[in-house]
């Protein structure tokens, strides 16, 4: 089961919208395909972005992996646990291994993303 | 897919499995980064049924492998194991493997999964005016590595062999867990440990008896993940990435396997021209200063212009950064050249370092 509250990508990354601001992070599915996090290169605060453009990256032991923007807008905050703590990407997917905030340019973004279900639906597909 | 014979003891401890060079191998079981750490505090417990066995057998058995062999295999008494290379005519690899002397009619070569059947077409090539036979029965066989400090405590009460008097690079037939094995002293982590050999057809219970005897003293089942990083921090050479048929054991710090004064071998005279004309590069070990991770094939440059490629890299578990290998010019190849490795759109610098970056201290 994924978490009901947040709208999902195609390249496995949530999104949890509040008002005009939204959190960003990969999911429990993401993690586990990369394995150990060692090191997460996070996007500078104040970059504009625009839906699906590469802000970052993450490195496991055995793999690197871009992080996308699932929506359009700017760069508010990220997570500066990470610089220490990669991990937490692996451990907490979805709590502490938040990876970026971003101000939403256009909330008719989040309308092409996944709900929770069809997320799910996705998912199920990938295992067989 | 090919499956090893304990594919379905991985399915039950819900390891990750990928296809590596056509099986179905582990990758992960808990984790890179802890079954590594695993590994080097206590033990790991590998599958490694992919690779490949060759038989050499016949009255020309040790002529034979002196000609395809740069190491002396007349040092080999039965029950002794060899690190060495097949080599191309122009010096080159074909891959590398383990010389196994079992009598002195009766040698076992152990190669990687990768190069199996094109190591026994090119051995076979060989075989004109050798009084020997071939046989290629890869797939009768099973193979684990148990390594890591523990390992003797581990296996010992499992099996007859008296484990603890048992020398490096050496080899003996018993039985472990009633199972008739061929056990050596050997292995790809820089750590103490074993590898076992079995013809038997179904030894899944030597997977279990081990993992059960092991757990209590800290081993984990360890994937191909780990594999590469232990094998990496003690700078032994993966074939495809560090060594290939486009460089030579001179070029790749092997100067040690190739015997010079044995004989002809596959190789020798473009070697000799190499050792006495000087090499152009040679493979060196590195850690990166910045920030980032580098991987195979990441573009290195020195002085601004590019040199070559990382042929190995990764995230070193044990020391917490970036480590890898790369051929870099003879001049440069040496400890405290910085370089750059480019690294997506950034040069991150790098620095030669001594090898092996990991050294048992037991």
């Amino acid at each position: 089961m994924v978490p009901q509250n947040l709208r999902y990508t195609k390249d496995h990354e949530w999104i949890l919208a509040d008002g005009d601001t939204a959190t960003v992070g990969i999911t429990d599915f993401a993690q586990k395909q990369l394995g150990d996090v060692v090191y997460v290169e996070l996007p500078a605060v104040g970059t504009v972005l625009a839906v699906h453009q590469t802000i970052g990256t993450i490195e496991s032991v055995k793999a690197v992996s871009e992080i996308f923007s699932p929506v359009s807008g700017e760069v508010v905050e990220t997570n500066g646990r990470l610089a220490d703590a990669p991990e937490a990407v692996n451990q907490d997917p979805y709590g502490q291994g938040w990876i970026f905030k971003l101000k939403l340019a256009n909330k008719g973004d989040l309308e092409a993303l996944m709900s929770d279900s069809e997320y799910e639906t996705r998912l199920a597909g990938l295992e067989h | 897919m090919k499956r090893t014979r304990f594919n379905a003891n991985h399915r039950r401890l819900g390891a990750r499995m990928i296809e590596f060079v056509g099986w179905d191998m582990p990758v992960e079981y808990k984790g890179i980064i802890d079954e590594h750490l695993a590994c080097r505090t206590a033990a790991g417990l590998f599958d490694v049924g992919h690779m490949g066995e060759i038989h050499i057998t016949g009255k020309d058995a040790l002529a034979f492998v002196q000609h395809i062999s740069p190491n002396d295999a007349s040092r080999l008494s039965p029950g002794m194991v060899q690190y060495t290379a097949l080599l191309t005519d122009r010096g080159t690899y074909v891959d590398d493997m383990l010389v196994y002397c079992l009598h002195p009619e009766f040698y076992l070569l152990v190669v990687n999964a990768s190069n199996t059947d094109k190591d026994y077409a090119y051995i076979v090539g060989q075989k004109d005016g050798f009084a020997v036979a071939l046989d290629n029965p890869s797939d009768r066989y099973s193979q684990l590595a148990l390594q890591g400090r523990r390992a003797v405590e581990i296996l010992q009460p499992l099996t007859d062999l008296p484990l603890a008097g048992m020398k490096s690079f050496t080899a003996a037939f018993g039985k472990v867990c009633e199972k008739e094995c061929l056990v050596s002293r050997t292995g790809y982590t820089g750590e103490d440990g074993f590898e076992i050999y079995t013809l038997d057809p179904d030894p899944g219970i030597l997977w279990d008896a081990i993992i059960e005897k092991g757990t209590p003293l800290g081993l984990q089942p360890i994937g191909l993940g780990a594999r590469d990083t232990l094998r990496l921090e003690a700078k032994l050479p993966l074939y495809g990435n560090d060594i290939d048929e486009t460089t030579t054991p001179l070029e790749a710090d092997f100067k040690w396997i190739v015997k010079f004064k044995k004989g002809d071998f596959l190789g020798r005279d473009v070697l000799v021209r190499q050792n006495e004309g000087g090499l152009a590069r040679k493979l060196v070990g590195f850690e990166v200063v910045d920030k980032g991770i580098a991987r195979p094939h990441y573009p290195v440059f020195l002085g601004g212009s590019q040199v070559g490629h990382v042929a190995s890299g990764t995230f070193s578990p044990l020391f917490k950064k970036s480590l890898g290998l790369a051929y870099l010019p003879l001049a440069q190849a040496v400890v405290g050249t910085e370089f750059e490795i480019g690294i997506r759109t950034n040069r991150v610098k790098a620095r030669v370092v001594p090898t092996p970056f990991y050294k048992r201290d037991y």
